[in-house]
């Protein structure tokens, strides 16, 4: 039982990630035990390799961006921490987290935050604007074989040129939010996690 | 005693879900097009080819099967929902009381002190008997004195093997019992299901030749039964293999072959993907489900955790091994159906009664990589959204056939 003990969640340490992401006591239990499960290295943190041995992840088109989102920049490992933080931006809002005293600080998952993750999906290299070649890396991702450059290349013009409103060619975090306005991110971007 | 259990473990309960969807909800799955065009609608472009918000629906899937997915869990031992006195179960409880400890050591005593020598014991006798016996018989003539012999051989054998494991075995509708003439396919868990199907009715077993102990016995037993053992080169030859297997069938003196199409052991919560080799022979296929109760000892064999040996030992120090056994009515392959859909339908049957999550991935990702080539399917699936606005409705109509 004692080399067990070390890998066990301690107390302060779920009141700490309470705090930090607003999940509740029970979701950061069975969240860790789901970690445990995917780390067959057995030493606390989680590879890209952990996260590509779920097959459902691994088809998914864009499964290794997602999959990079855990990874601070330049890591190549995860520890709980982290793994909470990234999940705690698809943790539902609650109702009675709406009325908040707006001095505080900005929970995870709020709709700017949520936004600002999937704009980061598109932002390979991190510089707050999706450039043209960044758009055309994405989509390439999804479509996969199946449609050619000429093409993508419009669309990816296209997609450009109806969000730009400053003129530069790129698509900066402002004006994601504006495209995305009026879609429901709260609810699209939220998982229910069991209570 | 009982009730001490209860109330110290009723509110220490390790769920098995971390999210709520997918099988219990109501609410019907939507196809990758639903989504997405739900996506487009609620941005204001129902016509566009592609929009930002389209990576929204695979990003949430994506987050979705991070915090649970079907697969990666069948290949992990059952969890409970509460202890059963067993360490190897313990996984997320703690201390709970010193009585409760007084009551784990006394058991372990119990297991490990009385019930594993004598099993151990008990299986030792039953393997050296089985292996004399079956080789007096295979040396007398070929008759049906001796086809009568080596069947009670076999059953005396294996009714040993399963009391030295304590498996307590209810058999169902025996009178779907399988019949010579056909192969007798069940879902997989352990290496123990062949001796427990074996208790009740003689099978002729199929796979590769072991060397060691494993080969010795399985040596000692095709001397008086024909079993189907093909050394390690043949197994590759699919031909071969399918041939060996069709005269055996052909041949109604000879038992039912049995055959598990999973390939591999799976944790016995879900059956997963069939192979199709068993279905494309043309024979009578007799489905079996056969169904643990976790409470008394985990019979799921984790070959990647541990070997044959080590296994065997926790599987008779555990309190005892409870199944049940239920025989399907034989299926035959329709006008028109090919194997694999054949496969899909024994599965599922097998699955229905058993009370098993009926999963179509392949129980091999257990060690093995998921091909690239559903990766691309999903990509298909995609595009053809984003260039199916331009190429009309022609496309429309072979994708209301595909579901994401």
């Amino acid at each position: 039982m004692g080399s067990r003990a070390s890998t066990l969640l301690r107390e302060e340490e779920i009141e700490e990630i309470k705090k930090e992401t607003g999940f509740s006591h029970s979701q950061i239990t069975r969240l860790y035990s789901r970690f445990t499960s995917l780390d067959k290295g057995e030493n606390g943190t989680l590879s890209r390799e952990d996260f590509q041995r779920i097959p459902e992840l691994a088809i998914n088109p864009l499964g290794d961006r997602i999959i990079n989102a855990f990874f601070p920049e330049g890591e190549d490992q995860v520890n709980f921490r982290g793994f909470m933080r990234t999940l705690a931006h698809f943790r539902p809002i609650e109702d009675n987290e709406k009325n908040k005293n707006p001095t505080a600080s900005e929970p995870l998952n709020s709709r700017s935050n949520k936004l600002l993750f999937a704009f980061r999906l598109y932002d390979l290299d991190r510089d707050d604007k999706i450039s043209r070649d960044e758009l055309l890396q994405v989509l390439r991702m999804m479509v996969g074989v199946n449609i050619s450059d000429e093409q993508l290349g419009s669309i990816a013009d296209r997609t450009i040129q109806e969000a730009d409103t400053n003129g530069d060619s790129c698509i900066s975090f402002q004006e994601f939010i504006k495209v995305l306005e009026k879609v429901d991110v709260e609810q699209k971007m939220s998982i229910r996690f069991l209570h | 005693m009982v009730s001490l259990l209860q109330t110290c473990f009723s509110n220490l309960s390790c769920s098995r879900a971390v999210l709520s969807r997918g099988h219990n909800d109501k609410k019907p799955q939507l196809s990758l097009k639903q989504e997405i065009q739900e996506l487009r609608g609620c941005a204001g472009c129902l016509t566009s080819e592609f929009n930002l918000t389209d990576v929204l629906f695979f990003c949430r899937k994506a987050m979705e099967n991070v915090v649970d997915d079907d697969v990666t869990k069948r290949f992990s031992p059952q969890k409970l929902d509460s202890w059963n006195l067993l360490t190897r179960n313990n996984h997320n409880f703690c201390h709970i009381s010193l009585r409760l400890k007084v009551v784990w050591v006394l058991g372990l005593l119990l297991r490990y002190g009385v019930l594993l020598p004598l099993r151990v014991t008990l299986a030792i006798t039953g393997i050296c008997l089985f292996l004399v016996l079956s080789t007096l018989v295979g040396v007398l003539p070929n008759t049906r004195l001796r086809s009568c012999l080596s069947d009670k051989v076999h059953l005396m054998g294996c009714h040993i093997c399963v009391r030295s494991l304590s498996a307590i075995i209810t058999y169902h509708n025996r009178q779907n019992k399988p019949q010579n003439d056909g192969i007798c396919v069940a879902n997989h868990t352990t290496p123990i299901d062949g001796i427990i199907l074996a208790n009740d009715r003689c099978y002729s077993l199929v796979g590769q030749l072991h060397g060691g102990l494993l080969g010795m016995i399985q040596r000692a037993m095709v001397t008086s039964s024909p079993h189907i053992w093909f050394e390690r080169a043949e197994v590759k030859d699919r031909h071969l293999v399918a041939k060996r297997l069709i005269d055996h069938v052909a041949d109604k003196t000879k038992h039912p072959v049995l055959i598990f199409p999973e390939g591999t052991c799976i944790n016995n919560t879900s059956v997963m993907m069939f192979r199709k080799s068993s279905f494309e022979l043309g024979c009578t296929i007799y489905p079996v489900a056969i169904k643990y109760d976790p409470r008394f000892g985990d019979a799921f064999w984790n070959s990647s955790k541990f070997g044959l040996v080590r296994y065997l030992l926790r599987t008779m120090s555990s309190w005892a091994i409870v199944c049940s056994v239920w025989y399907l009515p034989p299926m035959n392959r329709k006008e028109g159906e090919d194997a694999v859909q054949f496969a899909n339908r024994v599965k599922s049957v097998i699955a229905a009664k058993g009370g098993f999550v009926d999963l179509k991935w392949d129980g091999g990702l257990k060690r093995a990589r998921v091909k690239e080539a559903f990766k691309e399917e999903q990509q298909e699936l995609y595009s053809r959204l984003v260039v199916g606005v331009s190429q009309g409705a022609d496309n429309a109509a072979s994708d209301s056939a595909k579901e994401s």
